[in-house]
């Protein structure tokens, strides 16, 4: 379990990094906390020949309340700097209850938002997250900067929109409406753990009560984050009441075609769709009327 | 011993400060100058034929320095010893394959090593093994149990007609009459499989040739130096005082660690002879799951004859014991199994019928518990069923059972593991049972406390079981205890040690017979150099073994002080007071002396030695127990079900603990809190999950889920003592207790959570995936 030889570069900027980039293209591989790319290169599942460590590039870290509400965190700001930060609590909630399901303290402490997202790992908890919040990602390559959608970066197992010769720079999170609540929970077999199934959930409430918008996402169950259309379209312009949410979750189940296993079948991983996703929209929907969850 | 000031008591670790503090020194530690480093190139194919093998570009590699296959280890390259020969059971059939040290023409499990690569590092020598080319045909795999014994099943080993490795009959009383004569007859399918032991330090060895001197001297991560030691002298043909083991700080052994030889015991130091470097091999985790022995599962096809009143009459057992590829360790794990699944029970009938096979899997040899927890499984999940067809609750169907106190020593007319009687010297089982149910609160629980929790919409069950553990058994252990100038004594025994604070309970003995503190004594242990006589840490033995033998130097030491100190200071030998490192004149304390300074007065410079005694305060003894001394206990637990997800949360857990005279309470609680982690991820979390084609599916740490700090929750302990009667210290062994009957104990609470008319659990692992299956399957009246 030692990897196998590769060049080491560890640039300062940006600049520097797409410039490495540039000249090394599908043979570099970028270092963000390395809490998945570091193992993999152990057991010589990965062998890059070029690493780009991106801890040094002080320009991608940092969270960042923006005037329009919403937040702004750079690439490579540390997972547990997301977790404690008030910020992210107070305009982000669904990010910040998302945080702790994410392994474990001493990885999250290395482990960074951009490397977590450019990863795309299907059982990850931060894909699913950004595509419920709509957040929108900036990225850097030769042709200058783009905004890419969290819906429209995710490809499949381990495929993001990102060229090689592209880095994600910086997330945007918009602020959420008034009368929104959020939940997120997962089912894993021990606390930090990938998780078998996890959901996040949006819910945003007209001033009747009915249901003005709802976004889903469902993470371990296919290639990537899923949204469950259908579902979704169950809960809209509706009253959210338990039977409305019930049919939510059944369509959810429905829906996916989860994959099988050594720790779940595909049927009890459709059978943990519909219990989790009727709890978070419970949740969710208590907060967005200001109730305990 | 009732004034002795250690035993007995919550003495913390003499071994604690350099552990805690980093300075403990661990197989990796050792740096030897000019040393290589070695990794195996091992077979990923489970089963197949080699064609050839090519290791020319792998030499070319730079930094490489040798790479040895089959054809170059000469003689050595032979297969076994067996390390446990099958018992003397009248009928027994054992078929011995052991493996070779490296594969030549077959493989039979993944993992299997064929070629030693040795190389400036680690990282080189992995590099290198990517450019080795081994030709390999691959051969029909066959991994499932039953499946093995199919007549048109592919036969692993040359010179069989099939892949039975062993079968053995063992029976007591007429079970038929048995049968005939009951009310009721519970007949049920048991599948019980294990894991790995996961150690947290993997195997390592490092050795090292002085050609001036003719001496090999090795680092082992073994549970057995010496008897490592003598092999490797026979096997290279050197003196036995030329090879010396040392097995430095372990980090876990948990019974792999006892087996031998493992390929890298033999071949590391034979490349250390070959180079005239010293060589160093660190298995990793990725290797641990193949080349490392491990434990895996039985089938037990089981029947049980009872009266209406409770009482068994019978049992019937039929079980199918899975070996792996090759069987080195003899049949230790099933005799094991068919013994201990009497448990605490009077059971007049007993047939048992186990048949070993061979698969193409990694070898199984024991890890903790080492096939009791299969047979508790067995016995206590048909005693639960049995409760419920009569309408007895499950606690009395268990009191009705036990062996009475008066019928110790108990012989239960069976062959056990160490060859000798099945007999259990010493037992009381209801005053534990009755402890163990007050802690968890049973009686409330079934007064209304069930149907309380289920209204308020809990799913809440409680699981209560006993067990017994043989121990202790010999056949022998030394040590040597002495005195010296400073005052300091030094203990040396041949036991290896892993994590079971042997550093401090040992001590504790010796403290109390010589007159010093616990932290003025020394122990050794694992070390050839020391102390070369002796077997090892296995089956729960050192505290008995090892501790008995410390006791008996210790007292040989207490009467050489005695008699001394009366010479030195003149008076009479009973008037001597020994304590606090001095003796002392009782009736006049200004006429005294510090041990170390009698040490130094008992090996004089000048003067005569008096014939027919011996220099210095040193003796060394040993001690040999006929048979074993069986521990008991039950465990309870009260667990939670969260019936959408089959999420299982252990709420509490009680341990009442039988073990006879305890040494250190502080330390029996950390080797119970071990043994129970360990039991439940063999009842919830671990499994090897392994393909058709004998490829393992989660190698490593990420999918095999070992339970964690949120997983294991507080454990209760209290303790019942019923001294051993064959041993001067009445200590009986409790390595492996934590783990035995936990499976048991949690099948039994779940199903009391679920609360699912009919619904049984006969298999372990479970896991919220299975459980779900399963309740899907008795709710459809489907197989799952």
């Amino acid at each position: 379990m030692k990897p196998p030889p590769f060049r080491y570069h560890a640039p300062e900027t940006v600049e520097e990094t797409l410039a490495l980039l540039a000249e090394y293209s599908w043979d570099a591989k970028l270092l963000a906390g390395g809490q998945s790319l570091v193992p993999a290169m152990n057991f010589r599942l990965a062998a890059p020949a070029v690493l780009i460590d991106l801890n040094r590039v002080a320009e991608l870290q940092g969270i960042e309340a923006l005037d329009n509400g919403g937040i702004a965190l750079g690439a490579m700001t540390r997972q547990r700097a997301v977790e404690h930060s008030e910020v992210v609590r107070d305009r982000a909630p669904l990010l910040h209850e998302a945080m702790p399901w994410i392994a474990h303290p001493q990885i999250r402490s290395r482990g960074t938002i951009g490397g977590s997202i450019a990863h795309a790992d299907p059982a990850s908890e931060l894909p699913a997250v950004m595509v419920a919040l709509r957040a929108q990602f900036r990225a850097r390559g030769p042709e200058g900067e783009r905004t890419i959608l969290a819906e429209d970066f995710f490809l499949g197992l381990l495929m993001t929109a990102l060229a090689p010769e592209e880095l994600l720079t910086r997330i945007e999170i918009p602020a959420l409406p008034e009368r929104t609540g959020v939940a997120f929970t997962e089912f894993a077999r021990r606390h930090g753990d990938y998780a078998l199934v996890g959901v996040a959930a949006v819910v945003t409430l007209n001033a009747d009560d009915t249901c003005s918008d709802a976004r889903l996402t469902l993470l371990s169950v296919g290639e990537g984050p899923f949204v469950p259309a259908q579902a979704v379209a169950e809960l809209r312009e509706t009253d959210l009441s338990d039977d409305t949410i019930a049919a939510a979750a059944a369509a959810a189940a429905a829906e996916i075609d989860p994959p099988t296993d050594i720790h779940a079948s595909s049927d009890f991983r459709r059978h943990l769709t519909g219990v989790l996703v009727a709890r978070v929209l419970r949740s969710a929907r208590a907060r967005a009327r200001g109730q305990p969850a | 011993m009732s004034d002795a000031p250690f035993f007995g008591r919550r003495v913390l670790r003499n071994e604690d400060e350099v552990l805690l503090t980093g300075r403990a020194q661990f197989i990796d530690d050792i740096q030897r100058p000019g040393m290589l480093h070695v990794a195996f190139w091992r077979s990923d194919f489970a089963h197949a034929r080699i064609r050839s093998v090519d290791v020319e570009r792998a030499l070319a590699h730079p930094g490489v320095v040798a790479a040895y296959v089959a054809d170059d280890l000469g003689d050595l390259w032979r297969p076994g010893p067996l390390l446990v020969p099958p018992p003397p059971i009248e009928g027994i059939v054992f078929h011995e394959r052991c493996h070779l040290p490296l594969a030549k023409d077959r493989i039979l499990h993944a993992g299997e090593p064929v070629v030693a690569i040795v190389a400036s590092s680690r990282y080189v020598a992995e590099d290198a093994l990517a450019e080795i080319v081994v030709d390999m045909e691959p051969l029909p795999v066959v991994v499932d149990l039953e499946a093995a014994l199919a007549a048109d099943a592919p036969i692993l080993h040359e010179g069989l007609d099939s892949n039975l490795a062993a079968h053995c009959v063992q029976s007591k009383g007429d079970y038929e009459a048995a049968l005939a004569a009951a009310d009721l007859v519970i007949k049920r399918r048991f599948d019980y499989d294990r894991g790995v032991a996961a150690a947290i330090e993997n195997r390592g060895v490092v050795a090292q040739w002085d050609e001036a001197e003719a001496r090999l001297t090795i680092w082992d991560t073994t549970q057995a130096p010496i008897p490592i030691r003598n092999g490797l002298a026979g096997m290279f043909g050197l003196s036995e005082r030329k090879v010396d083991v040392i097995a430095p700080f372990i980090g876990g052994g948990f019974g792999p660690k006892i087996m031998m030889f493992y390929p890298e015991e033999i071949v590391v130091p034979w490349i250390a002879m070959q180079l005239g470097r010293p060589v160093k091999w660190i298995e990793d985790r990725a290797e641990n799951f193949y080349a490392t022995t491990q434990e895996r599962g039985q089938i037990h096809e089981a029947e049980m004859a009872l009266s209406s009143d409770g009482r068994i009459l019978g049992v019937r057992d039929v079980f199918l014991h899975d070996t792996g590829a090759y069987d080195p360790y003899g049949l230790t794990v099933p005799i094991n199994a068919q013994c201990t699944l009497l448990g605490c029970y009077d059971v007049p009938a007993y047939h048992s019928e186990f048949t070993v096979v061979f698969t193409n899997r990694p070898i199984v040899t024991p890890v903790r518990g080492a096939g009791r927890q299969h047979g508790v499984f067995v016995m206590e999940r048909l005693l639960d069923t049995a409760a419920r067809e009569l309408g007895i609750d499950r606690v009395e169907i268990r009191r009705r059972n036990y062996l009475s106190p008066d019928s110790f020593p108990h012989d239960h007319g069976l062959v056990y593991q160490d060859f000798s009687s099945l007999i259990y010297d010493s037992g009381d089982y209801e005053p534990a049972l009755a402890r163990a149910a007050e802690m968890i609160g049973y009686a409330a629980w079934c007064e209304g406390g069930r149907d309380a929790s289920r209204a308020a919409g809990e799913r809440v069950g409680i699981g209560i079981v006993s067990y017994v553990e043989g121990t202790g058994i010999g056949p022998y252990e030394g040590a040597r205890v002495s005195v010296e100038p400073s005052g300091q004594v030094q203990v040396a025994t041949g036991i290896g040690t892993q994590g079971q604070g042997h550093f401090t309970t040992l001590a504790q003995i010796v403290a109390d017979q010589v007159g010093v503190e616990v932290t003025d004594v020394h122990v050794v242990t694992g070390d050839t150099r020391e102390f070369h006589w002796g077997t090892g840490t296995f089956a729960s033995r050192g505290a008995v073994v090892a501790g008995n033998a410390c006791h008996a130097a210790a007292l040989a030491v207490r009467e050489k002080i005695l008699d001394l100190a009366a010479k030195e200071l003149d008076v009479d030998r009973e008037r001597i007071e020994l304590g606090n490192g001095r003796v002392a004149d009782v009736d006049d304390p200004s006429r005294q002396m510090t041990l170390g300074e009698l040490a130094r007065r008992a090996n004089p410079l000048r003067g005569a030695v008096v014939p027919g005694t011996e220099p210095g305060l040193e003796a060394t003894a040993y001690f040999g127990p006929s048979r074993g001394t069986t521990a008991s206990g039950v465990h309870a637990m009260r667990v939670e079900v969260d019936e959408e997800t089959f999420d299982v949360r252990i709420l509490d857990y009680v341990v009442v603990h039988d073990c006879g005279r305890v040494i250190n309470p502080l330390i029996l609680d950390g080797q119970i809190h071990g043994g129970v982690a360990h039991g439940i991820g063999n009842a919830f979390f671990e499994q090897l999950v392994m393909d058709d084609n004998g490829q393992l599916q989660n190698a490593s740490f990420m999918d095999y889920l070992l339970p964690t700090a949120t997983d294991v929750p507080r454990i209760r302990i209290d303790h019942v003592a019923t001294p051993a009667t064959d041993t001067p210290l009445g200590v009986k062994g409790a390595g492996e207790a934590g783990c035995i009957p936990t499976a048991a104990a949690f099948a039994q609470a779940v199903e009391d959570a679920l609360g699912i008319e009919g619904f049984e659990i006969c298999e372990i692992p479970l896991s919220p995936n299975r459980l779900f299956e399963l309740v899907r399957a008795h709710r459809t009246g489907s197989r799952a």
